[in-house]
């Protein structure tokens, strides 16, 4: 059998993307809720803040470093696996992921040691300032990654010489047309995801009763985000999608699994997409649905497949499913947003066993739309790594060989099979010890005398 | 006019300040199976704790500038090093997360110490292979590697791997003797002579290894009159080793680490001149592997723009973590 080097590229450029994309998933909402609560403590003083941002720090510290680690693996990927794309694109793409090094990794690198070590050493507020700009740092880099990826996605702002890209105008390729789409729906599912987390956390601190206070003062505070922030992700994914329909019009044909163009299109809610013989089956589908989701009009047309060369469409099963779990999870949070505060209203949030495990069941649940969703935008993008201008198969590196990448994508394999299972364990063992032991300082703030250094090995 | 010069500038300030801030802190990791205690491993990994993801952020700036200001050189180099830029990244995954891990992870601690070590002696011998190939060229054909991915490791890369690990070492050496006092300060000189003497040594196979097997470089350096122009590089470079073995003599403890720089410096600039004005040897210059004018133009302004901010943030971070490490800050 022949190994081809662009499967497994492909392959190992899902793999390290796939496990790198769940701590920035993670760590930019955790650092925006750390933000918030150093916020609380310095503003009111109250001690139970600063109890459970010191919790929450200790476990963003795991993620972050992980995070890090996964993410230095990924601008190499673009070098050593698709060299062709590196040249092709690089006038366009490199500024913007060297701006996202420049304004976010060196500010979260920066103020990362302070945020974590350095509570003695600095006044209150500069701990505080360090918070922000951490949670800053991780929400730029979310602009400029995501602005890069856009572009792949819906390239603007270019020309074309000698057959590489060629910058014409910087504000048509960073803002480019799914730009703003993509940016605010990744982000909020970020958000959305870290406050699954949250309350699945809560919920365990009280049916333990060690630290009911803290874990009841998260579960309120993440649900008031959670009503604001759920609905926003389905009403910006709406958005988004119109923005599909316009600009790729393919994709949109597949995550429907849509094969005939027409107008008064249904809704598939279920099928089985045969690609072969251009059809589905057992299918199960709403009638005039699609075209009023899609177009916000029954007799708007939704485009088909078939208005395509085979050899430009994507995969179909994929994102048609991705898509429909990613929707469907959407909707299963909306569910217990609102279930959350029907049993507010009805004072029995903190003593609903059933509910608390509930939640406790459904802390990953964001992780999960978030792979579904890019799956969806990733696959859908195919046969394309600029859509309609470069194709996969003419991005990767020529000089390697299928052994070559099989050997790195095994090393990946188990080196981030080895590290993310002890990284999760750890942060399971952090979130298990509770906020028990954490003191809060009398005054903080560098002491006023300097303090004699300990003789080294005391530590 | 053309603003190459200032790319050029740039980037080699990159790379430089990655050698010498991931270069103690991989020299700490290659120095921590030698200590002799539990407590003097902590107080190493503490002295670095907060601050080598900062360090490690210049590879990033590095490599994303190597493609934004010349794309045709990352597109042929980073190929032609698949396999030691792999390993590269394999082992600091290990020696970063390792970190985090060590110090909660008690049944494991060992495990997590050898992540640690061996993670930063490996990324750091992964890194001298990847000096020595650039160094050497690669096979080119257009605008593509065309060689094979094994083609990078020779007898000579492997050696430059090992100079590098004294390179680090010694680096390494020297932020323990700013950062520690009483045994493991003196531990750390003793560590620092010896990094000194097998860097001295490996540095000096080198130099006499290159001429013997490339002539253009033998012409470069031993020609007249280049021999008068270029021969400030060997003299200061004794010069300094000099100076540097005073200063650990006199138990100094900022000079030894600022000398160390300054030896670093010079052997940068010597392969500098090695290389100048080609980025990928043999094929493609500076120039003709520069990326469009409006893209250096876009990038470079801001570049020009954040690096004082960015030196202002990360100078006051060192700040705060600033004297001898601390028996209360860090991890424990
Ligand atoms: C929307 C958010 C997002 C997305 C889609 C990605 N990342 Fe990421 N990345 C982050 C958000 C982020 C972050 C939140 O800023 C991280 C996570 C934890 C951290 O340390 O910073 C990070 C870390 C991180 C680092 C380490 C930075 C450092 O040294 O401190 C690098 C080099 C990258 N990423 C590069 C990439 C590349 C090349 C990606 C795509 C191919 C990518 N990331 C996807
Ligand atoms: C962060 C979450 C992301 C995930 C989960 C993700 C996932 C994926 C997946 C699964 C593929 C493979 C598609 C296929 O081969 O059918 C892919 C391809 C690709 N993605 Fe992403 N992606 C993400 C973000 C990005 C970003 C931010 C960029 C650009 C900076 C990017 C650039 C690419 C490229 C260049 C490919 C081409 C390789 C290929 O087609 O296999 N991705 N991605
Ligand atoms: C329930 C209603 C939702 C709808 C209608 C929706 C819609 C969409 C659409 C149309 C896309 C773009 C696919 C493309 O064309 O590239 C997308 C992508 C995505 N979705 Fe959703 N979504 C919903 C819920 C969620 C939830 C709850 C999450 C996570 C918590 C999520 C996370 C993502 C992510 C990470 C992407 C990829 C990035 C992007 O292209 O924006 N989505 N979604």
């Amino acid at each position: 059998m022949a190994l081809d080097p662009i499967i497994l590229s492909r392959l190992q450029f899902a793999w390290v993307i796939t496990w790198h994309i769940l701590l920035p998933a993670f760590t930019v909402g955790i650092a925006s809720y750390i933000a918030l609560l150093e916020g609380l403590y310095f503003f009111t003083g109250k001690d139970v803040y600063f109890r459970i941002s010191s919790f929450w720090i200790r476990i963003f510290a795991i993620a972050f470093g992980m995070g890090v680690v996964t993410g230095v693996v990924m601008p190499f990927q673009f070098g050593t696996n698709w060299s062709r794309f590196s040249d092709i694109t690089a006038n366009i793409v490199s500024p913007l992921l060297a701006y996202e090094g420049l304004t976010a990794f060196t500010l979260e690198a920066g103020f990362l040691g302070v945020l974590l070590f350095g509570r003695k050493l600095v006044p209150q507020w500069a701990h505080f300032c360090s918070a922000l700009l951490v949670a800053f740092g991780t929400l730029l880099s979310s602009f400029w990654i995501l602005s890069t990826n856009s572009w792949m996605q819906t390239p603007a702002g270019y020309r074309m010489v000698d057959g590489r890209f060629v910058p014409v105008d910087w504000m048509a390729i960073i803002f480019n047309p799914s730009f703003p789409y993509r940016l605010a729906h990744t982000v909020d599912a970020f958000y959305v995801t870290t406050g699954f987390v949250v309350l699945a956390v809560g919920a365990w601190l009280i049916r333990k009763k060690t630290f009911a206070a803290e874990g009841r003062v998260m579960l309120t505070t993440t649900l008031t985000l959670l009503a604001v922030l759920v609905p926003l992700q389905i009403l910006l994914g709406d958005m988004h999608g119109l923005n599909t329909l316009e600009y790729q019009p393919a994709k949109l044909a597949a995550i429907e699994a849509h094969w005939n163009s027409e107008a008064r299109a249904p809704l598939a809610l279920f099928a089985i997409p045969d690609e072969k013989a251009e059809t589905n089956h057992a299918v199960l589908e709403v009638p005039l649905l699609g075209s009023l989701i899609l177009t916000h009009d029954v007799n708007g047309v939704v485009p088909g497949l078939k208005d395509f060369p085979a050899s430009d469409r994507p995969p179909v099963a994929v994102p048609f499913f991705a898509f429909r779990i990613m929707v469907g999870l959407g909707l299963l949070m909306l569910a217990l947003v609102v279930l959350g505060w029907a049993l507010h209203f009805a004072g029995r949030l903190f003593t609903s066993d059933w509910f608390l495990k509930a939640l406790m069941w459904c802390g990953p649940i964001g992780f999960l739309a978030v792979l579904a969703g890019w799956t969806t935008t990733e696959v859908g993008r195919q046969p394309w790594t600029v859509y309609g201008l470069l194709r996969t198969s003419d991005s990767v590196t020529p000089s390697l060989t299928g052994g070559d990448v099989l050997i790195s994508l095994l090393g990946y394999g188990v080196v981030y099979l080895v590290v993310y299972p002890v990284g999760v364990w750890f942060m399971a063992r952090a979130i298990q010890r509770g906020p028990g032991d954490i003191v809060v300082p009398v005054g903080g703030g560098r002491p006023a005398a300097p303090v004699k250094a300990p003789p080294t090995g005391a530590a | 006019m053309s603003i190459v010069p200032v790319w050029t500038l740039i980037l080699g300030a990159a790379v430089f300040f990655y050698v010498v801030l991931d270069g103690f802190d991989l020299g700490i990791g290659i120095l921590y199976n030698f200590a002799k205690s539990r407590a003097d491993r902590q107080a190493m990994m503490n002295s670095i704790a907060p601050i080598w993801d900062g360090n490690e952020t210049w590879l990033v700036l590095g490599g994303l500038g190597l493609l934004a200001a010349f794309p045709l050189a990352f597109a042929i180099i980073l190929p032609a090093v698949y396999f030691p830029i792999l390993v590269m990244l394999l082992a600091l995954v290990f020696r970063g997360v390792a970190f985090e891990f060590q110090f909660r992870d008690a049944e494991h601690r060992h495990f997590w110490d050898h992540a640690f070590s061996i993670g930063s002696a490996v990324a750091t011998f992964a890194q001298g292979i990847v000096l020595r190939a650039f160094i050497q060229g690669f096979d080119v054909e257009a605008r593509q590697f065309v060689g094979g991915s094994f083609d990078c490791f020779t007898p000579f890369s492997l050696f430059t791997g090992f100079a590098l690990m004294c390179g680090y070492a010694l680096l390494g050496a020297c932020w323990l003797i700013l950062k520690t006092e009483g045994a493991l300060g003196e531990e750390a000189r003793r560590w620092a002579r010896r990094a000194f003497l097998a860097t001295f040594a490996s540095v000096g196979v080198v130099s006499l290894w290159t001429p013997l097997i490339d002539a253009d470089i033998a012409a470069r350096w031993f020609s007249f009159p280049n021999i008068l122009y270029l021969s400030p590089v060997p003299i200061a470079t004794a010069l300094t080793g000099f100076l540097w073995w005073r200063a650990v003599a006199k138990k100094q403890d900022l000079a030894p680490f600022l000398y160390a720089i300054l030896l670093f410096s010079l052997a940068f600039l010597g392969i500098a001149i090695r290389l100048f004005p080609m980025i990928v040897p043999h094929h493609f210059s500076l120039e003709q592997a520069a990326s469009d004018p409006s893209t250096q133009v876009f990038l470079g302004l801001g570049t020009l723009f954040l690096l004082p901010v960015i030196f202002v943030y990360t100078g006051w971070s060192y700040w705060v973590f600033r004297g001898k490490v601390r028996g209360d800050i860090g991890y424990h």
